[in-house]
């Protein structure tokens, strides 16, 4: 921690709520409506994708428990957000928010499009990608990552995949289904040897 | 752009917690990775439009019948780091019956469902960040952690905030319970202010004469940087 950081936390008023665990028995009150894994409607623009995300624990057992989130923008990389200031509509057909209960193989599937550029760091452009909150029982504090997109050219100069180790990145790509065109699949490892880059944010 | 604060150690749980089993698998040993915080994260998810039922955050009047227990009035308010209201933000909560047992398949718990309550709710909070809910106070309920592994009784509560970073899923807890010295999930927080900030109060005020025990319990959300402060981590 800088000291920047030490200064600040003496002015805060008050400090987070402590974060607990969501438990196994959130499914009847979180997860009640399967619309939440429709991101992107009929006539949504941006290339429409089906989303298996797959969640596994140490062991490479399917977790079949946890909960899943996640927010993208728009085909043109606009979030529907007030602190998206480009000057631009987010597209209406987008609803940009996801939220589905894993099944027992440790799956959800979304139904959404790739989502388009975003600003970085310094104005420079991000790759596309989706963010993911991921919530299960065992897990004390919900853990943050990202899904980016196979073959995608721009994930080269990605600004915050470069400050990933470069022998866990692959961690973060998912890729088309090998039958199923439209289909892309990306398995989040809680821990283990193919453990999955979480985000401290 | 203006960026969240970082959350201070101590006050949130290890993410490793030997005593919770389930923490040992399910979560990463290599360090998280730091990265800047970017219009992806400081976006999210907004549900003030969204409509929310007029009984939806009263878990007591789905059913012909009154539920099992002790009817509770519910209250708090929602606020950032620097004190200012959390407007317009989606609380939803969620919880075993009187008896200790969840509207829940996976729950084996041999104690009685309740026909005439499902222990799920949602509020939006109000201008001032006030949220309430009329609900029944749930059981302690047993779960097979370790040797005689009870729970103290508990309401969960999700919270989203303007942000992918404000979120937050929790659990408040009733004060005086004889169960927090022996639960590792409450435990698991190492700042005892900050286990104790997680249990409501009971509040004469918002008590009902005749029909439910009042209690507070306030929730914060991550605050912002006073000043901007460009590429903070860089
Ligand atoms: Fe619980």
């Amino acid at each position: 921690m800088c000291i920047n950081e030490t200064m600040r936390m003496n002015d805060r008023k008050f400090i987070a709520s402590a974060s607990q665990t969501i438990g196994p028995y959130y499914g009847f009150a979180l997860t009640t409506n399967p619309a939440l894994g429709v991101l992107a409607h009929p006539g949504a623009r941006g290339e429409p994708i089906q989303l298996v995300v797959r969640v596994l624990d140490g062991d490479g057992k399917a977790v079949s428990d946890s909960m899943l989130e996640l927010w993208q923008a728009d085909a043109g990389g606009k979030y529907r957000h007030p602190e998206d200031t480009e000057e631009r509509e987010p597209d209406p057909a987008l609803e940009g928010f996801g939220r589905l209960g894993t099944n027992a193989e440790g799956e959800a599937v979304f139904t959404t499009i790739k989502p388009g550029r975003v600003a970085g760091p310094g104005g420079a452009l991000q790759s596309p990608h989706i963010n993911v909150i991921v919530f299960a029982r065992g897990i004390l504090l919900h853990l943050y990552t990202r899904i980016y997109f196979a073959g995608d050219p721009a994930n080269e100069g990605d600004p915050i995949l470069a400050l990933v180790p470069e022998e866990r990145r692959p961690t973060l790509i998912a890729h088309p289904d090998r039958k199923q065109s439209g289909v892309w699949r990306f398995d989040i490892h809680l821990c283990g040897e193919h453990e999955t880059a979480f985000f401290d944010l | 752009m203006q960026p969240y604060n970082s959350l201070i150690p101590g006050t949130q749980p290890e993410r490793r917690h030997d005593a919770y089993r389930s923490t040992v698998l399910r979560n990463p040993r290599r360090p998280l990775i730091q990265i800047p915080q970017t219009l992806s994260e400081i976006t999210g998810p907004l549900f003030g439009h969204n409509p929310i039922g007029e009984m939806d955050n009263d878990l007591t009047c789905h059913f012909a019948e009154e539920p099992q227990g002790q009817r509770i009035h519910l209250s708090g308010r929602v606020l950032d780091e620097d004190g200012r209201p959390v407007r317009n933000t989606l609380v939803e909560i969620w919880q075993a019956n009187a008896a200790g047992r969840y509207h829940h398949p996976v729950d084996r718990h041999p104690a009685p469902l309740d026909p005439n309550f499902i222990g799920a709710g949602r509020a939006m909070t109000d201008d001032q960040g006030d949220y309430r809910f009329t609900t029944i106070r749930p059981g302690a309920y047993p779960w097979r952690n370790h040797d005689n592994a009870w729970r103290p009784a508990h309401i969960h509560f999700s919270l989203f905030g303007p942000s992918l970073l404000t979120r937050l899923i929790t659990q408040m807890y009733f004060p005086g319970d004889p169960l927090f010295d022996f639960d590792p999930i409450f435990q698991s927080i190492p700042d005892e202010q900050a286990r104790r900030r997680l249990i409501s109060r009971f509040d004469l005020e918002t008590t009902e004469p005749e029909r439910a025990l009042g209690f507070k319990f306030d929730i914060v959300l991550r605050g912002r940087h006073a000043t901007p402060f460009e590429d903070v981590h860089q």
